[in-house]
């Protein structure tokens, strides 16, 4: 039962909070309630027992790609509203679409009985020495060719950032 | 053990169908280039957790480093994405992707 609670708790607060993230005015309030998004997932993965994507989660995301979603809307001054919205009408075709594709997907998944063969609390394969040991054997050229695109994005993220034009 | 009971897979499989769904109409909603990116990163994440749990309920490895792998790319296309945001307002002072239609023609 604990679990269930934890789980429902965890749950409602990540969902809310992306909710929060369409309804807010503010582009900064938007990327506050991500994070928290963000860390309701962390949770999640704490609660799968699968604590190295834990904690890979909250550096990456609620570190990394939070520090560069603030800086951009710091950078940008963005505070104003968006200065024309969307109609109302599209915004309403929206939601339609996106909620029977929600209904859709839920529909879908519960025709099937998926039995789940095991225990997520008692294997040990989320943990940090398990999938080390398997990220450096069986995935180690995708781990090294992966340090290839964080470089090739680096560069690129440099140069698209440079102050001078370069159009010319 | 007995106050840790399993939770049922269906569980998250509604939950994530229902944050990829909030993504998606994010998506359609907004007009801003920054809040378009942060819905595709909740969509991302949904995705990510959904692969995470039928991992680990199917205690197999492979899909964890998967999402290890989808968390390497999510955090590139986060950094170009962004670079690009910054540099289309440097040159039309404005995120608004519906101004950027001059590709469309």
């Amino acid at each position: 039962m604990f679990t269930e609670y934890i789980f429902y708790f965890l749950s409602i607060m990540a969902l809310f909070s992306a909710v929060m993230v369409l309804v807010s005015k503010k582009p900064i309030h938007s990327v506050l309630f991500l994070t928290l998004t963000f860390f309701a997932i962390a949770g999640h993965y704490v609660l799968l027992n699968a604590q190295f994507l834990a904690v890979v989660h909250v550096i990456v995301y609620a570190g990394a790609i939070m520090v560069l979603f603030l800086f951009t809307v710091m950078l940008l001054n963005l505070n104003n509203d968006e200065r024309s919205p969307k109609p109302v009408w599209v915004k309403i075709m929206a939601i339609a679409a996106g909620g029977m594709l929600m209904l859709t997907l839920i529909g879908v998944f519960r025709g099937y009985d998926i039995k789940s063969a095991h225990d997520p609390l008692t294997t040990q394969i989320g943990l940090v020495k398990e999938l080390g040991r398997i990220l450096y054997h069986e995935y180690l050229i995708p781990f090294e060719l992966s340090s290839v695109l964080f470089l090739t994005a680096m560069v690129g993220a440099v140069l698209l950032g440079k102050k001078e034009q370069i159009y010319k | 053990m007995m106050i840790l009971s399993t939770i049922p897979i269906d569980y998250y499989l509604v939950f994530c169908s229902i944050l990829f769904c909030i993504g998606v109409i994010g998506v359609l909603i907004k007009r801003n280039a920054l809040l378009i990116l942060m819905s595709v990163e909740l969509m991302i994440n949904s995705i990510n957790l959904l692969l995470a749990a039928f991992s680990a309920y199917m205690n197999d490895p492979a899909g964890q480093i998967f999402v290890f792998f989808i968390m390497v790319v999510a955090a590139a296309e986060v950094a170009i994405g962004l670079a690009i945001v910054v540099l289309i307002y440097r040159t039309t002072h404005s995120i608004d992707i519906d101004v950027l239609n001059k590709l469309k023609w």
